[in-house]
């Protein structure tokens, strides 16, 4: 019988992998339970191990199981090839996934064969100072979406007067068109655990908190399964590897608010309070969770970490494009035919991305928008899809990267009812602390409405245009302060848009 | 609100309930959501009954748990269905399609998002985002995600849900 791989990954249970495991371990093989290689449009895939590596068959269904002939790993209208062939995994550049979808996702064995815990054994020899300056010369920034300096942030925590300090990762991913922290910890959450452990050496603390969004269950068990096994094999807790360091991590759930994504609101989340937003300055670094210096990253930061600190930190920078150093892990989403997780150098083209490897859109039908960086992320209109991704060109063409969500949309969208439902997407997951943000989202969407119906066009497209302004400049926090954004580039994009006929109010 | 002493002793077993899983946090306030969740998961919703021991365990303000209570979205304040299925909403869902689905489904089960059907076997929820953004649309049926649903693929989660 043959050793075969299917993964364990929410996403390909989503479309029959747990039933393709189960046929297969009926027939006798050994099943393993990977991460998900992130081949969405593949899964579920299973792979065969041979002696040339492993041959991957996809997407399989649980009909197809006894069909497929995996002691010869022949061939089968199904049968990929070796997977790492693969155009799609070939040509990505993958140092944050490099594991991802090879292991078994909580094996700290399988785990350390594959490169795991060398960043965290250098670690444990150097000074804090020197994990800090190491991460620094990374030129590693925020992959939450504001792009902060990582070192930076570090540096302040470290040099805080030393007493309880704190590692929080920020693992509630609630954009839409995002997937990758997901993907981390249900496929590779040990090295999510060794990038805070990192941390925490470099700053000093000795306790952590993994933020999690409850529209993870997969993510929440995997992660806890993992901080086990890393606490059995002496990775987690007091004395780490039988040093004086210590480091205790603990999950705890979001219960369903967009805004606890926002580091603060996550704060005052952790400390079991309503999630709203702390107003900066104190920064968390100085007085963060119970009012101690914080580090708070998200899981694709400090997932970066561990092959800095193995490989050092020029390595990773030698990736990138100008200011935005490294890979960044892209989620290609939506209406897409070969959607799934692209990790490239910065400075990759939307087109290489959506056209070269999502191969277009689901549909079929021509692309003709593409949201970028989330509900607070710009809509880009199809021509501009040779536009670089970094965080300054896309900055200078008024979007964002963001988290590295890549939403398209085929040509039947509707760009104000888009530009609506960012709208109505902000009143209903505002925090409520300042009224350009909680009233005015709610008035976007009265005034949307009132434009599609024809009602006063161009005063009313004014009036958005005024309340945009007004949330932007008057909103603490970038809920309320972003989603202007998607709502103004929809305007400016797609004006024949909010120009149409008025509709027919029942339609 | 004055009904809320005899609601509590009504009601031991929400009490007892709440008391329990507080302490099995070690009554530490900060754990708050994960109590809340435990509690839900236990009791089905958080019922108002449960609150005032809650608050004491943890030496809060009914206030201040009330307060969390209401914030959240997955906190629900009345009793669901014996099985949740969230819709997401979100715009890559939506690129594929997701509000003609949500309409499908509303008419098929004849509940608006937010509301449990008559026969009590399902209550309906949106969701904005299930990570299923590459094989949207998505919904999830008690904790298990699906993703690329279709009308057909819809009918066989609600069969089972019934069954
Ligand atoms: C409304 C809002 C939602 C956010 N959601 C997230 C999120 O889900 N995950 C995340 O890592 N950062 C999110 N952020 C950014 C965080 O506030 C913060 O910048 C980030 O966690 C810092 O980590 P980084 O430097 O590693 O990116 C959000 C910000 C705002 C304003
Ligand atoms: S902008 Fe909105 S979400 Fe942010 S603090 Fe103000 S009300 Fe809260
Ligand atoms: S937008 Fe629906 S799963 Fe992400």
């Amino acid at each position: 019988m043959s050793k075969v791989y299917v993964p364990r990954d929410s996403a390909a249970r989503s479309v029959g992998a747990d039933e393709v495991a189960e046929a297969l371990a009926k027939l006798g093989h050994e099943v393993i339970r990977n991460g998900s290689r992130g081949l969405f449009f593949l899964e579920p895939l299973v792979e065969v191990e041979t002696g040339e590596g492993r041959i991957a068959y996809g997407p399989v269904t649980a009909g197809d199981v006894a069909s497929l002939p995996l002691s010869t790993a022949g061939a089968h209208k199904l049968r990929l090839g070796k997977i790492e062939d693969h155009p799609y995994l070939k040509n990505q550049e993958r140092l944050t996934f490099a594991r991802c979808g090879i292991t078994d996702p909580v094996s700290v064995s399988d785990y350390a064969r594959h490169g795991g815990f060398e960043g965290l054994n250098k670690a444990l020899g150097l000074a804090g100072a020197a994990i800090v300056a190491e991460v620094t010369e990374s030129g590693l920034r925020g992959r939450g979406g504001a792009g902060f300096p990582t070192g930076i942030k570090w540096k302040t925590v470290h040099d805080a007067p030393a007493g309880q300090k704190y590692v929080c990762c920020n693992a509630d991913e609630g954009d839409s068109g995002t997937f990758a922290d997901r993907m981390v910890m249900e496929g590779d959450p040990l090295m999510l655990i060794e990038g805070m452990a990192i941390a925490a050496l470099a700053v000093g603390a000795t306790k952590g908190y993994v933020y999690i969004r409850s529209e993870y269950p997969d993510a929440i068990a995997t992660m806890k399964e993992a901080i086990a096994s890393a606490a059995a094999a002496k990775w987690l807790g007091d004395n780490i590897q039988g040093t004086d360091k210590s480091f205790h991590l603990e999950v705890r759930r979001g219960a369903g608010a967009y805004i606890c994504g926002e580091e603060t609101a996550m704060l005052e989340s952790l400390e079991g309070k309503r999630g709203t937003v702390r107003p900066k300055p104190p920064i968390p670094a100085l007085e963060g969770l119970f009012g101690k210096p914080t580090v708070i990253n998200n899981v694709l930061s400090f997932a970066a970490v561990p092959y800095i600190l193995s490989h050092g930190g020029a390595a990773y920078k030698n990736y990138g494009l100008g200011r935005s150093r490294g890979t960044l892990p892209f989620q290609l989403a939506g209406n897409i035919r070969q959607g799934g997780l692209v990790e490239k150098a910065f400075g990759v083209t939307l087109r290489e991305l959506v056209e070269g490897f999502g191969g277009g859109t689901f549909s079929g039908r021509a692309i003709r928008a593409i949201q970028v960086g989330g509900p607070l992320g710009a809509y880009l209109p199809a021509s501009q899809m040779d536009m670089a991704l970094d965080y300054e060109t896309f900055a200078a063409a008024g979007a964002m990267v963001g988290h590295g969500g890549i939403v398209v949309f085929d040509e039947t969208v509707d760009m104000a009812a888009q530009a609506r439902f960012a709208m109505e997407f902000c009143a209903i997951e505002s925090c409520g602390k300042c009224t350009p943000c909680r009233i005015g989202s709610t008035r976007g969407v009265e005034v949307i409405d009132k434009i599609v119906a024809g009602e006063d066009r161009d005063a009313n497209l004014d009036l958005l245009s005024d309340l945009c302004q007004t949330m932007t400049d008057g909103s603490l926090c970038a809920m309320g302060g972003l989603t202007p954004m998607p709502v103004m580039s929809a305007i400016k994009h797609f004006p024949e848009d909010f120009d149409k006929p008025a509709q027919i109010a029942a339609e | 609100m004055s009904g809320k002493t005899t609601l509590l002793d009504l009601s031991p077993r929400e009490a007892t309930a709440a008391r329990e899983i507080a302490l099995r946090y070690g009554n530490r306030p900060d754990a708050l959501l994960e109590i809340l969740h435990d509690l839900q998961e236990h009791l089905g919703f958080i019922p108002e009954a449960a609150l005032p021991a809650l608050a004491k365990s943890l030496n809060l303000s009914r206030a201040e748990v009330h307060g969390v209570v209401t914030f959240y979205h997955d906190y629900r304040r009345e009793p669901a269905g014996r099985h949740i299925i969230k819709v997401c909403r979100a715009e890559a869902c939506q690129s594929m399609g997701a509000n003609e689905l949500v309409s499908m489904i509303e008419r098929f089960l004849k509940v608006k998002l937010g509301q449990t059907t008559a026969d009590g076997a399902i209550t309906l929820e949106a969701a904005y985002c299930l990570g299923n953004c590459a094989l949207s649309p998505a919904v999830m049926v008690d904790g298990k995600l699906v993703g690329r649903v279709d009308a057909q693929k819809f009918e066989t989660i609600v069969a089972e849900c019934r069954s």
